[in-house]
């Protein structure tokens, strides 16, 4: 199969390989696939907790070259942009973009998933430490 | 390693997909080229001097196959390739020998042209089939064979060397069983022919195929071996017509293909001792160069029962597509689900036992006539790269450097 000019270019030149600290409570992680079908994508975001921004996203794949693109492009996408623009990211953006065939679909919808579940984590994350904060407020009142 | 690339051509990939099929020898095409033009006749034609000589062409590369097997000439037969031949043997039994029986033995390592005529005949009700499981490195188990033999069983279907895998079955062994309880033995030995010696009467075989592209030979042709005495096997050809090949395979025959087979097959034999020496050589250096630089790497199948010029390797943490694509320098081939149409990982290696993780990280190198040792420096180097540069992008080899068991971790199948 040939892959289109985008995908050769992510796959030959990936951008934001790699990790971010999973325990810091500005990144957000999804952990997506498995690998007995092939592909894993984990991807993470950094979000500037003031503005909700996400101020950088990197991501590790174990897949096909199509796989790569849509999770390195989606990487690239996410930057700059707000939790809830990044909400909004569709599989269809990256196929288009990426130009994929029908086969590699797939691969798009795994990088969206991918998105939501690194969003999903920061957000429970930002909700623990809420939670943690108003326990630690509760706490110190009934000390008072 | 430092490699002297400018005496490589790298415009186009390195082939080393000889298991897929092999470039034609020139000494093939030179023998072929005049029956395409002055020497055009039908074989079949009796009475003039185009039809003498191109059935004396045609007898002669029957006997150059024979000759390549210790069989017979009057028990070749040739066909259109190998998947047309696995069918003629397969359905043409059943449909022969359905007074005595309608059970079949073969394994699940078979190659899709013998599976899929199988599943053909279980689903017309015309057959039933036992699939056997391979030992680990991909080899028989004789013990599990004899027991499924019945007293309805009409053939055993098992092939000498595997595509994928290269492995070697015991022939000798399964002939011998198959003797024993009157059963026919039938092998697709497209792979083993030409390339590790194979007698048709030692190894107690009644029915054979065997094919032209695989061996320097050309495209769109083939033929069946077909026993004629001891026994004598019969079988009901598939295509009606003019009864040419003994009735078992009507249709023109294919003058220059046949006499390509035949030449291709002279010269198999002829460079034989030396090629299977070149080529174990060869595979063994693109095996331990690889091997020695790279940490969880396994291979599939046995080392010891294997065709010379076949290398299986999973790279763990790696998928299979997202390799071939960083080995672009190289023709070669992958048992990942993404590089079949069915969108399933290799069968063969399923078969194996090996996780489907593991079967969406292989590839297959399948070495020939035509490599050199150059490209199989060129191989190990790129190879080593490639699985690098990828396991660097990996999150399984990631999760597996921080000590976490991947089996352990719940993955989100989707």
């Amino acid at each position: 199969m040939a892959y289109s000019q985008k995908v050769i270019d992510h796959y030959n030149n990936p951008r934001n390989v790699g990790s971010l600290d999973p325990k810091d409570e500005s990144v957000g992680t999804g952990l997506v696939g498995a690998p007995e079908c092939g592909d894993v994508m984990k991807l993470q975001i950094r979000v500037n907790e003031k503005t909700g921004i996400i101020e950088d996203a990197k991501f590790k794949t174990f897949g096909c070259g199509s796989a790569i693109a849509s999770s390195s492009l989606a990487t690239e996408m996410l930057k700059g942009k707000t939790i809830e623009e990044a909400e909004k990211i569709k599989n269809t953006e990256l196929v288009q973009e990426l130009n994929l065939p029908p086969v590699k679909i797939h691969c798009s919808v795994l990088a969206e998933d991918a998105i939501k579940a690194a969003i999903e984590d920061f957000k429970k994350k930002q909700a623990a430490k809420r939670e943690k904060a108003q326990e630690a407020l509760a706490n110190a009142q009934t000390t008072l | 390693m430092a490699l002297d690339k400018t005496s490589l051509d790298l415009s186009r990939p390195i082939y080393m997909d000889n298991n897929a099929t092999t470039p034609m020898d020139p000494r093939v095409l030179e023998a072929m080229m005049p029956y395409f033009t002055e020497k055009f006749g039908n074989a079949a034609s009796r009475n003039h001097a185009y039809g003498w000589e191109a059935e004396e062409a045609v007898e002669k590369a029957r006997e150059q196959v024979a000759k390549a097997i210790g069989a017979d000439a009057k028990e070749i037969i040739f066909t259109s390739g190998a998947t047309e031949s696995d069918n003629i043997a397969l359905k043409g039994a059943v449909d022969m020998y359905a007074e005595k029986g309608n059970h079949i033995v073969t394994m699940l390592t078979e190659h899709k042209a013998v599976l899929d005529t199988c599943r053909r005949l279980e689903r017309e009700g015309k057959a039933t089939v036992t699939y056997l499981a391979p030992k680990r490195d991909g080899i028989v188990d004789l013990e599990q064979l004899e027991a499924a033999i019945t007293d309805k069983t009409i053939m055993v279907a098992i092939m000498m060397a595997n595509n994928e895998i290269g492995v070697i079955q015991p022939m000798a062994e399964i002939g011998e069983i198959c003797r024993k309880h009157g059963v026919l033995f039938f092998t697709d030995a497209v792979q083993a022919v030409g390339k590790v010696p194979v007698d048709v009467n030692a190894m107690k075989i009644d029915v054979m195929a065997i094919s032209g592209h695989k061996i320097y030979g050309p495209k769109g042709i083939g033929a069946l071996y077909v026993r004629r005495k001891n026994p004598r096997v019969k079988l009901t050809g598939l295509i009606d017509g003019g009864g040419q090949e003994r009735g078992m395979r009507s249709g023109t025959l294919n003058v220059p293909g046949i006499v390509g087979l035949g030449k291709a097959l002279e010269i198999a034999i002829e460079e034989m001792p030396s090629e299977m020496k070149r080529l174990t050589y060869l595979r063994n250096k693109l095996k331990d160069g690889i091997m020695s630089q790279l940490e969880d790497c396994y291979i599939n199948g046995s080392m010891e029962s294997r065709l010379p010029g076949n290398l299986n390797i999973s790279y763990a943490y790696v998928e299979g597509e997202g390799l071939l694509m960083g080995l672009k320098g190289l023709a070669v081939s992958s048992g990942s689900a993404c590089t079949s149409a069915s969108l399933e990982p290799s069968h063969v290696l399923k078969a194996l036992g090996v996780g489907d993780e593991l079967a969406h990280s292989s590839i297959r190198y399948g070495l020939g006539r035509f490599n050199t040792e150059e490209e199989v420096d060129y191989a190990i180097q790129i190879t080593v790269e490639a699985v690098n540069r990828l396991r660097e992008m990996s999150p399984l080899y990631e999760m597996a450097k921080a000590g976490i068991d991947l089996k352990t971790v719940q993955w989100n199948h989707h």
